[in-house]
């Protein structure tokens, strides 16, 4: 198990003809991935990387029976790529694109609620750098050479210290279920605690890294939750405890406008709920090894 | 990208906001010129400076004749203006708004967030204006007044009613509140804004309600759809090198420290600087490459951080995953070339590629300290900086 994707996720990519489709589908295939097709209206019909090229996303999902689409769609038309993938019944997006206006992306959001629970479509991101199953699927844009398969989960906003913590846990012999990164935009498709109810639920991740930064209240959210509903053990780090009051840091979600939003306040609020903390970056590894040992002992 | 008050009174304006009759001065004379235009008997002049807090540190002056409205302008124009927003560099007054003066019985804040736990734009407001909010919130939270727009349909009349009669307003007073309420939330809708703030809101002796203050917030994200605000930019208020790393797709933050950092993806390069400091140092920047750093923006990154005298010692962090660690390593290797870097450089690779990466920097003849781990790469660094290290 792991969540979200594996072997049997029927991979559809949008925007997918264009320079990072291309490079990140072929990528995708190599890895092993179901990549099935791919969506760039104007050139349905087409072959491209050995798949067929639909002009719509409803024309894809019904000749291939694809679930789920990976989107470098470029920021002006992306909000409205999602909203066509998920009208076509997609159970997955994952949205790469950095740069999608807020008020697009309230829409989205608006839009993903019209449909029942049961058939509304999970997004994640925009402007993250996918999800990985090691050793069955990616849909995504990591290095995938730096996961080893195991059961560490991990739920990241950033996409390269998402690499960091993957890579300092192979190098402790730590593999992982899944890594997720929901990206650094203000308005996330999907939540850490939507995640880690996903992994909660999943056998075979026996722990948590979740891995936060300055900017909105979602990373107390998720303490709370773990807090009062979550038995596997989680790891929190929060980036940003030198970044400057009201300056945006990269990430268009990463700034420090208000109360809470802090990283000393995030990684202190972590801690009253019971949290581990990683120290440092440099430490992320070696927190949850130590978190493992310790319940390791204790079982 | 922050917007001047002159210019959000613009966007207000044309949304049906009413707005005290101003015009935008670059020069003493035009300063008067304007007074004379906008005619009556006192003025108020305002440095436009991309911060707050402007009255109490002299950016705001009242005048009564247009001897006085000169000397104000005079004052402010060219100069520095530090509030205790602007931290303690300041920021350059080259224009100073006019606008008439007009007597006002009551203030209240009105502003609008993009509120993102429930991803809806909020409308905070309350009777208590001139105020700072957060110092509304933390003192009397039950004084504000807050309602969430739903997307799909907008911000709906009944919603400004609530408002304009939760504070305290008469029902005359109330309808022209609720087209003030109703056009803010336009104008902050159209032009993509993330946060306007009306502060104070007012309601003058003979009942009309006008925005007598106004900061604005656009989305840098939507800029592409915003070509007439884009062109309302004003690049003397930003940082010089945060400028200069924009126009070249960077994203550099400038702060205090003596270790210029260099590092891919936003969040490795805040954790980047968080370690530094837990190494005993202080980072001198925030710069994020990103995704597929090209030679010429590693370049032109180095003479960013090197353009800050302060720098003891540079750390290049770079976790390839889009990017490729030799690419990245030609970038360094042809920069460091091309620039004399004068201070030692630390350079940790990781990701795709990395052994091609290191065997280009090996190979390459520079003197340089590499490291293998994010911890080893801060604690060099931070020695370095200190000259422990050569």
């Amino acid at each position: 198990m792991s969540i979200l994707i594996d072997k049997s996720t029927k991979i559809l990519i949008q925007g997918f003809t264009g320079d990072k489709g291309t490079f990140h589908g072929k990528e995708m295939q190599e890895y092993g991935g179901n990549v099935v097709g791919g969506v760039t209206p104007g050139k349905g019909g087409r072959t491209h990387l050995g798949l067929p090229v639909f002009d719509t996303v409803r024309d894809a999902v019904a000749a291939t029976g694809a679930d789920a689409s990976i989107t470098f769609v470029a920021p002006p038309f992306c909000a409205d790529a999602i909203m066509e993938g998920a009208t076509a019944g997609l159970r997955l997006i994952c949205a790469i694109t950095d740069g999608i206006p807020a008020q697009d992306m309230m829409r989205v959001k608006r839009y993903l609620r019209r449909f029942p629970k049961e058939r509304r479509t999970r997004l994640v991101g925009p402007n993250c750098a996918g999800i990985i199953s090691p050793g069955k699927a990616m849909l995504g844009i990591m290095p995938p050479h730096i996961y080893k398969q195991g059961n560490v989960g991990i739920v990241s906003r950033s996409g390269t210290l998402g690499y960091e913590a993957a890579a300092q846990l192979k190098a402790l012999g730590i593999g992982v279920s899944t890594s997720v990164g929901i990206g650094g935009d203000p308005i996330n498709g999907s939540s850490f605690l939507d995640h880690l109810a996903l992994f909660e639920e999943d056998p075979e991740t026996h722990a948590v890294l979740m891995i936060g930064e300055i900017g909105g209240a979602q990373e107390a959210e998720a303490a709370a939750w773990i807090k009062a509903n979550m038995t596997k053990p989680v790891v929190g780090y929060v980036a940003g405890l030198t970044a400057p009051k009201g300056r945006r840091m990269g990430h268009a979600g990463a700034i420090i406008s208000g109360v809470g939003d802090s990283a000393a306040e995030k990684a202190e609020i972590m801690v009253s709920y019971g949290l581990a903390v990683a120290p440092s970056a440099g430490e992320l590894g070696s927190a949850v090894a130590a978190l493992l040992d310790k319940r390791r002992h204790a079982a | 990208m922050n917007l001047h008050e002159y210019q959000a009174k613009e966007l207000l304006q044309s949304a049906g906001v009413d707005v005290p009759k101003g015009a935008v001065a670059f020069s003493p004379d035009q300063a008067v010129y304007a007074a004379t235009e906008i005619g009556g008997w006192h003025w108020a002049v305002k440095a436009q400076i991309h911060a707050g807090a402007r009255g109490k540190a002299g950016g705001i002056k009242l005048c009564r004749t247009y001897g006085e409205v000169r000397d104000a302008a005079e004052e402010m124009l060219g100069k520095r203006l530090v509030t205790h927003q602007t931290g303690p560099e300041g920021k350059p007054v080259q224009r100073v708004y006019i606008e008439a003066a007009d007597k006002f019985d009551r203030e209240f804040y009105l502003g609008y967030v993009l509120d993102r736990k429930e991803e809806r734009i909020r409308v905070i407001a309350s009777r208590e204006g001139g105020m700072e909010i957060e110092q509304i919130a933390a003192e009397n939270p039950d004084a504000l007044i807050q309602v969430t727009v739903e997307p799909a349909v907008g911000l709906q009349p009944f919603q400004a009613r609530e408002i304009a009669f939760g504070l305290g307003l008469n029902i005359k007073q109330v309808q022209r509140a609720v087209q003030t309420i109703l056009g803010a939330y336009r104008a902050f809708r159209n032009a993509d804004a993330t946060m306007l703030e009306i502060n104070p809101l007012v309601l003058t002796h003979d009942e009309r309600v006008i925005a007598l203050d106004a900061k604005m917030v656009i989305d840098d994200n939507a800029l592409f759809r915003q070509r007439a605000i884009e062109g309302m930019r004003d690049p003397s208020q930003d940082d010089p090198r945060e400028a200069q790393a924009a126009e070249h797709n960077l994203n550099y933050v400038g702060l205090d420290g003596t270790i210029g950092c260099i590092v891919n993806g936003a969040g490795l390069a805040m954790a980047t600087m968080d370690v530094i400091k837990y190494a005993g140092g202080e980072p001198a920047n925030f710069l994020d490459v990103g995704g597929g750093a090209s030679p010429e923006r590693v370049a032109t990154a180095f003479r960013l951080v090197l353009s800050d005298s302060r720098v003891q010692s540079i750390l290049v962090n770079i976790f390839a995953g889009i990017n490729r660690c030799d690419w990245v390593a030609e970038g360094v290797v042809q920069a460091a070339r091309e620039t004399r870097i004068p201070v030692p450089l630390i350079v940790r690779l990781a990701g795709t590629n990395v052994d091609a990466g290191r065997k280009i920097l090996a190979e390459s003849g520079l003197k340089l300290i590499t490291a293998e781990t994010l911890s080893e790469a801060a604690e060099k660094a931070v020695k370095a900086a200190k000259g422990q290290l050569q």
